[in-house]
C-alpha cells in the first residue's frame, strides 16, 4: 500500500441535469418552496440523495483504480466520458458523490493555463499570484522566480502588464508557473495543446523530466501521439464508467476503436446540429475506389471520394457545402469547400448526394473527425459537429514506402530535395518540420 | 525517495458529510493565498483610473456634500446634531457605512467574480470573501485623514473613546462578512442576489442613522431600530469622535449579538454550500 500516490475506490459523481449549465433564479426556488418549504434550506444536501433520477446523471459510476508513486497515467475518453469530472474530484474542485480517494502527497493541479493572471498585473505580479494559486509558497516562487522567468522567454516584458501580452505571451508565462510547480502528484488536462510547437515541445519535455525524476502524473488528453509517449499506463473513460486500465498501446487501441464505432452512427438520428434545417446531412461516407461501397476507412496516399447524403426543401440556391477534417487534439487540417473551390452545386435535389474527390489523400495514419457544413442563400442550413470519425491507414504516400514515425503525423506534403554544392559557402540545406 | 513517500500527506477525498466542520486549520495553510489575493485586490483596485486612489474620499466627502444641503439644510436637521457642525456629523457617520456597504457588495459578489478559479484549483473557498474585505480598509483609512482635516476645521477634539476605534471597525469588518458570507454563497446559484445587494445597502442606509441623528426616531421605535447591527457601529463612530452622547451601550450590546449570529450561521452555510460551488456557479 506504500507505494501508491493515488488509490480511488468506487468513486461516482451524480449530477443534476442542467446544473452545470444554468444557475436558477430566485423565483423558481420561491414556486418549489411553497410546494415543500423545507427543500430551499436542503438544497445542499440533495446532491448526496437525489430526488428524481430521470433529473440526473452519473458522470463518474463506481470507477476503481491506483497509481504507484512515479507512474504517468493517461486518462483518455471521448468528449463526456468522465475524464473532466474525475480530475475536478482529484483535485478536489468537486465532491464525489460516492467512494473515497487517498492521496498520498502533495498534490498540484493544472487544469488550466494561467488560472487567476489578472490582466491589469504585471508578468511579475502575475507569477506570484498564478504560484500561490496553485499552492506554492512565497519564498518557494521568490527561489524559482529566475527560472520560471528564463523558462517563459519573455524576461523583457516582465514588468508590462499581461493585458499587453500576445496570447503566445501570456501561455508561456503561464506554462512556466506550472512547469515549476514541482508537486509530489501532478494532474494535467490538456493543457499541452497550447503555444507554438516549439514551446510545446519544451514543456513536453518539461513534463518527461517530472516524470522520470519520480513525479506521479495524472494526464487527460486527446492527443494520442501525446498519451503514447509520455504515459506508462492509461485508462479510458466511457460514459462516466472505467472501461479499461492498462498497458497505454492497448487502451488506445481500444480508445480508437471506440472512437470510429461511433461514426457509423446514423447522421440523420443526430440532434445535436445547427441551422435551419432546410437542408440535412443524413449520411456521410468515403468511397475508396470506384466499387461504390461506402466506408470509414482510408488509405493515405490513395485518392478518396467524400460523400455526404442529403435531404432537402428542393429549391434551395446559392448551396455552399464544406467539409472540415480535423485531428484528434480538435485542430482542423483540412477544408473542402465547395465555394472556396470555385464549384457550383445549384440546383439541390429533394434527395441527393454531395461528393468531394481528392487527389492522394495527404492524412498520416490515424484517427480523423470531420464537421459538415452547408449554407443556402447565404444562411445556414445543416451544421453536424464531429458528424463522423474515420481511420487513415498506412499508405505509400511518398513511393518511398515510409511515411513520418507514429505521432508526428498530420499532413503528408510532395516534396522534392535536392543537394547542391555551394562550394565555400555555409548555406544549410533547407530543413521540413514534421507535423 | 522512500523517506518522501513515508513524509508525504494523506489527503483523503470523500463525499460530503452532513455535518461540515468549520476547519480552520485548512483555512490557515493558506493563509499566503488569502495575502496574495487581497494583494491583488489593492493593486488593481484603482488601475485604469485617473482620478485612482482619490476614489476612497470623492465617495463619502460628495455624500457629504449632498447630505450637508437636503438634509442638514433643507430638512433641517443641522438643529438637532447636539451642536456638531452638521457636515462632521454626517461624515463621520459616512466613513463605517461606507466600509459596510462597499465591502458588502464585493464580498457578496466576491465567489461569483471568482468563478473561474472556483471551477479550476482548488482551495478552502473561504478564502475569497475574506480577502476581499481588505482593500476596503484602505479606502477607510484614507478617508479617516479627510476627517482628521475636518476636526481639526471645526475645532472638535475627539473623546478617549476614539481608542476604541479599531473595535467598532472591526465589528463594522464581521457585519458586513457575517451578511455577506451569506449572500455570496446565494449569489453561486441565485444571481438575484446581484441585484439585491445594492439594493439593500441602499435601504439598510435609510434605517442607519447615517444623514440624520438617531434621536429622530420616537423613543417607543429605538429597540427595534437598534436591531440593525450598523446603528450600534455609527453610533459608536459619533460617540468616539464627537462625544457630547453617551456610550450607546445598547445599540452596540445588539449589535454584537446580531453580527455573532450571522457571522457563525453565514460561516457554516458557507461551508456547506461550498462543497458545490465548482458545479453550480
Amino acid at each position: 500500500m506504500a507505494d501508491l500516490a493515488v488509490d480511488a475506490e468506487g468513486l461516482s459523481k451524480l449530477y443534476k441535469l442542467g446544473q452545470r449549465e444554468s444557475y436558477s433564479t430566485l423565483r423558481d426556488v420561491l414556486g418549489r418552496a411553497i410546494a415543500g418549504p423545507s427543500r430551499l434550506l436542503r438544497r445542499g444536501r440533495e446532491v448526496a440523495a437525489p430526488a428524481e433520477p430521470n433529473e440526473t446523471f452519473w458522470a463518474l459510476r463506481d470507477v476503481s483504480f491506483d497509481v504507484r508513486h512515479g507512474d504517468v497515467l493517461g486518462v483518455i475518453g471521448r468528449n463526456g466520458a468522465g475524464k473532466s469530472t474525475l480530475l475536478k474530484v482529484l483535485t478536489r474542485i468537486t465532491q464525489p458523490t460516492e467512494g473515497r480517494v487517498e492521496m498520498h502527497g502533495r498534490a498540484g493541479s493544472l487544469l488550466e493555463v494561467g488560472t487567476g493572471f489578472h490582466p491589469e498585473l504585471t508578468g511579475r505580479e502575475n507569477v506570484y499570484l498564478n504560484g500561490s494559486i496553485l499552492g506554492m509558497r512565497k519564498n518557494e516562487i521568490a527561489a524559482k522566480f529566475d527560472d520560471i522567468v528564463a523558462f517563459s522567454e519573455i524576461e523583457r516584458f516582465l514588468d508590462t502588464p499581461v493585458k499587453r501580452y500576445s496570447s503566445g505571451m501570456y501561455v508561456r508565462l503561464a506554462f512556466a508557473v506550472a512547469a515549476y510547480m514541482e508537486p509530489e502528484i501532478l494532474i494535467v488536462d490538456e493543457v499541452l495543446a497550447v503555444g507554438d510547437v516549439a514551446f510545446q515541445k519544451k514543456c513536453l519535455s518539461k513534463m518527461g523530466d517530472a516524470a522520470s525524476s519520480g513525479t506521479t502524473v495524472l494526464l487527460v488528453s486527446h492527443n494520442m501521439a501525446v498519451i503514447e509517449s509520455l504515459c506508462s499506463r492509461a485508462m479510458l473513460l466511457e460514459q462516466g464508467r472505467l472501461l479499461h486500465i492498462g498497458e497505454t498501446a492497448a487502451v488506445v487501441e481500444e480508445y480508437l476503436s471506440l472512437v470510429s464505432t461511433v461514426a457509423s452512427q446514423d447522421l440523420a438520428q443526430r440532434t445535436d446540429r445547427q441551422g435551419n434545417g432546410r437542408l440535412r446531412f443524413t449520411r456521410v461516407g468515403f468511397r475508396p475506389d470506384d466499387s461504390g461501397q461506402l466506408s470509414d476507412m482510408a488509405q493515405c496516399g490513395r485518392d478518396l471520394e467524400f460523400v455526404a447524403d442529403f435531404t432537402s426543401d428542393g429549391d434551395l440556391t446559392n448551396v455552399n457545402a464544406s467539409v472540415a477534417v480535423y485531428a484528434p487534439s480538435g485542430q482542423c487540417l483540412i477544408v473542402l469547400d465547395s465555394d472556396m473551390a470555385g464549384m457550383m452545386l445549384d440546383p439541390v435535389p429533394k434527395q441527393g448526394r454531395f461528393s468531394c474527390r481528392i487527389r492522394r489523400l495527404p492524412l498520416a495514419p490515424g484517427q480523423y473527425y470531420l464537421n459538415l457544413f452547408c449554407t443556402a442563400g447565404g444562411e445556414i442550413a445543416d451544421w453536424v459537429q464531429n458528424a463522423a470519425s474515420f481511420s487513415v491507414e498506412a499508405g505509400d504516400f511518398f513511393g518511398s514506402g515510409k511515411l513520418p514515425p507514429a505521432g508526428h503525423g498530420g499532413l503528408l506534403v510532395e516534396q522534392e530535395w535536392a543537394c547542391d554544392d555551394n562550394d565555400a559557402s555555409a548555406v544549410e540545406p533547407p530543413t521540413v518540420e514534421p507535423g | 525517495m522512500s523517506d518522501r513517500v513515508c513524509k508525504a500527506p494523506v489527503v483523503v477525498i470523500e463525499p460530503p458529510r452532513k455535518r461540515v466542520p468549520l476547519d480552520l486549520k485548512d483555512l490557515w495553510d493558506y493563509r499566503e493565498l488569502f495575502a496574495t489575493l487581497a494583494a491583488r485586490d489593492l493593486k488593481v483596485r484603482y488601475k485604469q483610473t485617473e482620478l485612482g486612489i482619490a476614489w476612497a474620499i470623492i465617495q463619502p466627502l460628495f455624500a457629504m456634500v449632498v447630505f450637508s444641503v437636503i438634509f442638514g439644510h433643507f430638512a433641517g436637521f443641522s438643529s438637532r446634531t447636539a451642536g456638531v457642525p452638521y457636515p462632521v456629523f454626517t461624515y463621520v457617520a459616512l466613513l463605517p457605512w461606507t466600509y459596510f456597504a462597499g465591502t458588502l457588495g464585493r464580498t457578496g459578489n466576491s465567489m461569483v467574480a471568482s468563478a473561474n478559479l472556483i471551477t479550476k484549483v482548488y482551495f478552502p473557498r473561504l478564502v475569497i470573501p475574506l480577502s476581499s474585505v481588505v482593500a476596503g480598509l484602505v479606502d477607510l483609512a484614507i478617508a479617516f485623514v479627510v476627517l482628521l482635516g475636518m476636526m481639526v476645521f471645526y475645532r472638535i477634539i475627539p473623546t478617549w473613546g476614539a481608542l476604541l476605534l479599531p473595535l467598532l471597525v472591526l465589528l463594522a469588518t464581521l457585519a458586513s462578512l457575517g451578511v455577506g458570507l451569506w449572500l455570496a454563497a446565494l449569489n453561486v446559484e441565485y444571481r438575484d442576489i446581484g441585484y439585491v445587494i445594492p439594493f439593500l445597502a441602499q435601504i439598510w442606509m435609510y434605517v442607519t442613522p447615517v444623514a440624520y441623528p438617531a434621536s429622530v426616531i420616537p423613543e417607543r421605535w429605538q429597540t427595534l431600530y437598534a436591531l440593525n447591527p450598523m446603528m450600534g457601529v455609527v453610533q459608536g463612530f459619533r460617540w468616539a469622535l464627537l462625544g457630547g452622547m453617551p456610550f450607546p451601550a445598547f445599540p452596540l450590546a445588539m449589535s454584537v449579538l446580531f453580527v455573532g449570529l450571522f457571522l457563525v450561521t453565514g460561516l457554516f452555510y458557507f461551508r456547506r454550500m461550498e462543497r458545490t460551488f465548482a458545479d453550480v456557479v
